[in-house]
Parts: structure tokens; C-alpha cells; sequence
């Protein structure tokens, strides 16, 4: 393998504090320095960046594949295109597929696909309980030890207090968090939009945005009470948030994430009934959006994920009850987060944080900086360059972007894998 | 409405256009209404129900729309038992497509015929003070009409247990009541809503009596309204669930039939209004 050479490139890399111009090596797949005048060994490959911005490889700690079993809707091998196009280089996949990844077997199925691909490396979560069902714990041991990043049941809620209870208590035993979506089952039961006046309006059941809090509360005292690590995904909430926040400054271990939908639009762009708006949690006022914003900016979110749900025409072509919730977000995750560049709500070093060394360190995983020896999982990104999201001309399978035709600052010039050009 | 009225039929205003009646949801009256009211315009009238009890109500939806856009229908009248079908509907066929009801959204034309009706009683709409009660979280008619009243100057008030009343329902313009008594003070017009039955197992009413005693309307409750108040009720009528036969029969206080009446003459003007634009894309 030929050495690459980065030249005149903004170097970033949040865990060390590291913006500045400079250059950066590649050799045998990990990087070799970074600095400035690192000097052009013979035979290398010369990329020349002109001021582009070369970041860690994005690490998307919440996203789902479609395989196995909806590989009508998204492939691994058609999302590793779809991240390899969005900057991301590691991803953590959800549980909730057909079967479930309940077995070791299947975990290791995973990781292998990824390596497949060469352009993805692939954390396959473990599911909490057997088949997602929410009753009994799957075989949490074993899954850890085949390589499961950590535990969830994906779109559905861990619901009952003492299967929680059990789950915390004993992934803790494995040194695992449990990544919760917060949304009190009997609460949302049914509901397909944040119960409110435009619910009303819209003449569609509504799921109260406390369905979050509940939830988050009573796992934030499980949490307290077993010891146990939990994590809670696309948070969307003010209240929730709060108790987030209280919990942080308790000491307890309590982190979460959020996704773009959640900070850059809200409910008003369900319009008229238009379904590839439809999400999980639903979109919610703009008095929430906000109150998220303000939660990246004072650190009580720790990641940004795609939270990729990718579904296809078919899912999406139905009254709006009826469609299926989720939005594709492999391929905007770095230009969306970049909204909040451009508009003064966090800098850059610390938006790249959030898609890199921040869910790196939730899962525990080398990836996500630039440091010598480290693989050479890179981004390389022109943040003022304006694009335009467009359904249907996406990379990937699903196009069932929820921010079609949202005009975006922050074009992708190159991904890299393991020192590999997999993208541009 | 005279020439509905009239007996007489003007077979020539919608001459040689196609009406098809598409109902996904059983409907006996909005249905009928659509039919007389294409009929005595003179349309070629097909209906179609649809069972809905299929898994793949959606792809029905869809396929049924390029199948009817193929058969170059001018007018399409749809029902649907979810919010925003017709909606779904229009963005797929040339048609000029018509909610006649669609989940929990909206059906504008029983708003329309209700306010024909309260204008022909009352001479006016502005300035009346109008309580729709029961259960208004579940009903396109309630919304429809909260709509169309506040827009033409009516107060609206909304009476029922706090389970049937949607969240947020203060931001579209009315005035929240719990007690039916207090609700009902000093009104013009009473509007009743039907409970569906299936709220009963939902656990949103505990029981059909309860409901009765505290939301159905008597001749007691309807005492507080202003002694010149009119009933009305969209129908179908649940008699001694939200209202009581001696109220709903009143010549002198209900409007009901009068509602059924001026629902074929909304119509009629409504098929006559839509069949005039343009087919898009024709």
C-alpha cells in the first residue's frame, strides 16, 4: 500500500484539542504523523486539500441496516455506501432486525459483513431481551463476548421497571450500557404525532412529549438503583433533558444522544401529512427543538447519531398513520450537524466532537481521533460548500430523507478506511 | 336548495361528468347524500366500498387511485378511516377529489351543511354562541366545524370529559367546558357528537350510563341553554347515549332532519363549484 499525504488541510481532531493547518501521513493503513513539513516520501499518493477539513472518520453510534430481513429497504453492502458518502467510518448497528441480534452468532454475522464491506466497521449492538421483546434477557454474557458493543432493544422501549432493573443490573457485570429509546410504551401506544394542537388539527393520535420524561426518569432511578450504565437514544425533549442534565451532575452514569431531525426541524414539517417527516420519537414542537440545542451546546448530549431508519416507498406511500416511522440519515449526519456551525450554536471543533470522539468514548471503541499509530479512518470535508438534499438521488437504498430539499452548507470531499480511499 | 328542494332535477349542470362515491369506511347517509346530490345534477354516479379489513389497506388506497385515474373520473368523493387520505389521494389521481370524512381529521362538508343549516334558522352565524359536546378528540365533524364557525364569527365551545377533549384543542379557537351545564349557558345552538362505542373499551368513558348522566343531552341540561337554543347532531344517533330521543324528536328544537336535508343541497353545490375548475393535467 502506498503512503497518502495530506497536504493543506485544516487538521481537527477534538480529543486532542487539535485545529490548525498542516499535514497529515498515512502508511500501512495507520497514521503515520501529523504536523506541519512532514516532507513527501517517494511513491506517495498526494491529496491536496486546499484548506478542506480532514476529521476523524465519523463514528454513528445509532443506525439500522435493514439486514437482516428488510433488505428491501437497505442492505449492509448498500449502507456502507450510503456512510462511506456521509464521512462514517464506524457504525453501531441496532438489534431490531428479523432475526434479532440475540446470538452470539449473529453478532459475529455482523461484524464479519462489515469487514466485507472495507468500508465500514460495524458495532453490532446486542439485543436486551430475547427477540426484542421485552421480556426475557437475551444471553447478555455471550453476546459481549462475541463482540456486542453494547445493549438495546432499538425502536422499542425496554418497558417493564424489573426487566430494566435486570438488564442494568447485570450488564453492568459486563462492563455495558444498556441504549434505551425513551418512550413509555403504553403512552405511545398508538400515537403517531406529539400531542398538541397540530395533532389535534392534523386529526392524528398523539403521543405526550412526557411519554419521554417518564420513561427517562424512571430509568435514570433504575440506573441509580442497580449501578447500572444507561444511555438514552434521540433524546427530543426539554424535560427529559432536564432530568439528563440532573442526573450528569448526580454522578450517576447516564449519557444520550440525539439526531439531526431532533435539532434542525420540528413537528411543523409533518406539513400535510407528509410521511417521510413521520419519525420515532415523532418531531416535536419548536420549543423542544430548541431546549435540544441548548443541551449540545452545555454538553448534557454526548453524540450526535444518524439514527438511519431506512424504509422504502412502500412504507412511506400511506396515510400517515399507517406509514412506517423513520427517516435515512446516513448521508446528511455530517452536513446537518454543520447547520449548527453555520449558525453560531456550537464550533466546529466541538460539532466534529459529537460525531467522533464523543460516541467513540460511549462505546468504548478506538476510533473517532487523529493520532499517530492510530487507523487511518478519515474525513475530509469542505464545510462552506453548499449542496442541496434531493430524495431519491441519495447514496445508499432508502431515500426516505426527512430533510428533502434542505439546502446544506458542508460537502464530503473524501472518506477513508483503514488508509483506503472508500469515498470521493 | 330550492332546486334540491324543488323535486325537479337540473340534469344538464353535470351532464356526461363521472362522480364515483369511494368509500373505504361504511357510510349509509354521506354516502346517499353524494349520490342524489351527483343524480339530481345529472352525473353518471358509481359507488365503490372498499373493504378496509384487508392488511394492505394503503396499497388499496393507492392502487384503487391509479385504477379510478385510468377510468378518467371528473369527481371523486372519498371516506377513509385515516387522517389525510383524501389528501393522499388528490396527489395521485386527476380527479377533483372530495373528503367526505377522512379519520379524525376533517369532513367539510357536514360543516357546510351545518352551517347552511344554523344561517337558514338563525339568519346569521356571526355572534352566535355554539357548544359542540362528547367526543370531540375522535371527530372530524367537530374539527370541520370548530373551523368554519370560528372563521365565520360564531363562538364555539367544546363540552366534554377531559379523556375526549384533544390536547391543544384551546389553540384552534374555543373555549373549553367540562360541565355539560355550564357549557350549554346561554347557547344558541347545541351541537351533539356520536360516541362510538369503541371509546367504552379504550377506557376513555367508563360506561355508557356514566356518560349519559353527565355528557348526554336532556331536556334538563338543554334547560340551561338560551330558550330559543336548536339541536343538532351529525348522525348517526346513539338515542340515550348522548342524546335523548325526547330532545333529538323535538320538532321544535332539533334540527337533525333538517341537517340531512341541507347536506344533498351543500353537496350539489359543491360537485356543481368543482366540477367547473379545470381537470389537472386533463
Amino acid at each position: 500500500m502506498t503512503d497518502t499525504l495530506f497536504r493543506g488541510v485544516r487538521l481537527l481532531d477534538p480529543t486532542a484539542g487539535l485545529d490548525r493547518a498542516g499535514e497529515l501521513l498515512v502508511r500501512e493503513g495507520k497514521i503515520a504523523d501529523l504536523g506541519t513539513a512532514l516532507g513527501v516520501p517517494e511513491g506517495a499518493e498526494i491529496i491536496e486539500g486546499s484548506g478542506a477539513v480532514l476529521c476523524p472518520g465519523l463514528v454513528d453510534m445509532r443506525a439500522s441496516l435493514g439486514e437482516p430481513g428488510f433488505e428491501y429497504r437497505e442492505t449492509i453492502t448498500s449502507a456502507a455506501a450510503a456512510a462511506a458518502a456521509g464521512g462514517i467510518t464506524t457504525l453501531a448497528c441496532l438489534p431490531d432486525s428479523q432475526p434479532a441480534i440475540d446470538d452470539p452468532a449473529l453478532v459475529r454475522l455482523l461484524a464479519a459483513r462489515g469487514e466485507e464491506t472495507g468500508s465500514l466497521t460495524i458495532l453490532p449492538y446486542g439485543a436486551v431481551t430475547r427477540g426484542c421483546a421485552g421480556e426475557a434477557l437475551a444471553e447478555l454474557g455471550l453476546l459481549r463476548e462475541a463482540g456486542a458493543v453494547a445493549f438495546s432493544d432499538g425502536a422499542r422501549t425496554v418497558g417493564p421497571a424489573q426487566v430494566m432493573r435486570l438488564a442494568l443490573s447485570y450488564a453492568r457485570g459486563f462492563g455495558a450500557m444498556i441504549v434505551q429509546h425513551p418512550e413509555e410504551p403504553t403512552l405511545a401506544a398508538g400515537g403517531t404525532a406529539t400531542e398538541g394542537p397540530l395533532a389535534t388539527r392534523l386529526g392524528l393520535a398523539g403521543i405526550p412529549a412526557a411519554a419521554e420524561a417518564i420513561q427517562v426518569a424512571r430509568d435514570i432511578r433504575l440506573a441509580r438503583l442497580t449501578g447500572g450504565a444507561v444511555h438514552f437514544a434521540h433524546v427530543s425533549t426539554a424535560e427529559a433533558l432536564d432530568l439528563i442534565r440532573a442526573a450528569k451532575e448526580d454522578g450517576l452514569a447516564v449519557s444520550c444522544d440525539t439526531a439531526p431531525p431532533y435539532f434542525d426541524l420540528n413537528e411543523s414539517a409533518i406539513g400535510d401529512f407528509r410521511t417521510y417527516a413521520k419519525l420515532s420519537p415523532p418531531l416535536r414542537p419548536e420549543a423542544d427543538r430548541q431546549a435540544v440545542c441548548r443541551a449540545l451546546v452545555d454538553g448534557t448530549i454526548d453524540a450526535i447519531a444518524s439514527d438511519h431508519q431506512p424504509r422504502d416507498a412502500d412504507d412511506k406511500r400511506l396515510p400517515f398513520a399507517q406509514a412506517a416511522p423513520g427517516g435515512a440519515g446516513l448521508a446528511t449526519l455530517l452536513a446537518v450537524t454543520l447547520v449548527l456551525v453555520h449558525n453560531g450554536t456550537l464550533p466546529l471543533q466541538r460539532a466534529i466532537g459529537l460525531l467522533t470522539a464523543g460516541p467513540a468514548r460511549l462505546l468504548g471503541v478506538a476510533a473517532g481521533r487523529l493520532s499517530a499509530g492510530a487507523a487511518a479512518d478519515l474525513c475530509l470535508f469542505a464545510p462552506e460548500r453548499a449542496w442541496q438534499v434531493e430524495a431519491g438521488r441519495l447514496p445508499g437504498k432508502a431515500q426516505n430523507t426527512p430533510f428533502d430539499g434542505r439546502a446544506l452548507e458542508g460537502r464530503l470531499l473524501g472518506t477513508w478506511k483503514g488508509g483506503r480511499r472508500v469515498f470521493g | 336548495m330550492l332546486l334540491n328542494r324543488s323535486g325537479k332535477t337540473a340534469r344538464d349542470l353535470l351532464r356526461g361528468k363521472t362522480l364515483i362515491n369511494l368509500f373505504f369506511e361504511d357510510s349509509t347517509r354521506t354516502r346517499t347524500s353524494f349520490e342524489l346530490a351527483g343524480k339530481r345534477l345529472g352525473a353518471d354516479v358509481i359507488n365503490m366500498s372498499v373493504a378496509t379489513s384487508s392488511v394492505n389497506k394503503g396499497e388499496t388506497l393507492l392502487d384503487t387511485a391509479a385504477t379510478l385515474n385510468a377510468m378518467q373520473c371528473d369527481l371523486l368523493v372519498a371516506r377513509h378511516d385515516q387522517s389525510g387520505a383524501p389528501s393522499l389521494l388528490a396527489q395521485k389521481v386527476d380527479a377533483a377529489v372530495i373528503n367526505a370524512g377522512d379519520g379524525m381529521h376533517e369532513h367539510p362538508t357536514q360543516a357546510l351543511l351545518d352551517a347552511l343549516t344554523i344561517r337558514r334558522r338563525k339568519g346569521r352565524l356571526e355572534g352566535l354562541e355554539v357548544a359542540i359536546c362528547g367526543d370531540i378528540g375522535h371527530s372530524r365533524v367537530a374539527r370541520s366545524n370548530i373551523h368554519l364557525l370560528t372563521a365565520m364569527g360564531s363562538r364555539v365551545r367544546v363540552v366534554g370529559p377531559p379523556t375526549l377533549l384533544p390536547q391543544g384543542v384551546e389553540e384552534l379557537g374555543v373555549a373549553v367546558f367540562h360541565d355539560m351545564r355550564a357549557g350549554l349557558a346561554g347557547v344558541d345552538i347545541v351541537m351533539m357528537l356520536r360516541l362510538q362505542r369503541e371509546r367504552m373499551a379504550g377506557g376513555q368513558v367508563p360506561s355508557v350510563r356514566e356518560f349519559f348522566r353527565f355528557y348526554g343531552l336532556d331536556e334538563e341540561k338543554l334547560s340551561y341553554a338560551r330558550p330559543d337554543a336548536l339541536v343538532m347532531h351529525p348522525g348517526p344517533m346513539n338515542r340515550g347515549v348522548e342524546i335523548e330521543s325526547r330532545v333529538a324528536d323535538d320538532p321544535e328544537r332539533s334540527l337533525i332532519r333538517e341537517q340531512v336535508e341541507m347536506g344533498v343541497a351543500v353537496r350539489m353545490a359543491v360537485l356543481d363549484t368543482l366540477a367547473r375548475g379545470p381537470r389537472r393535467n386533463a
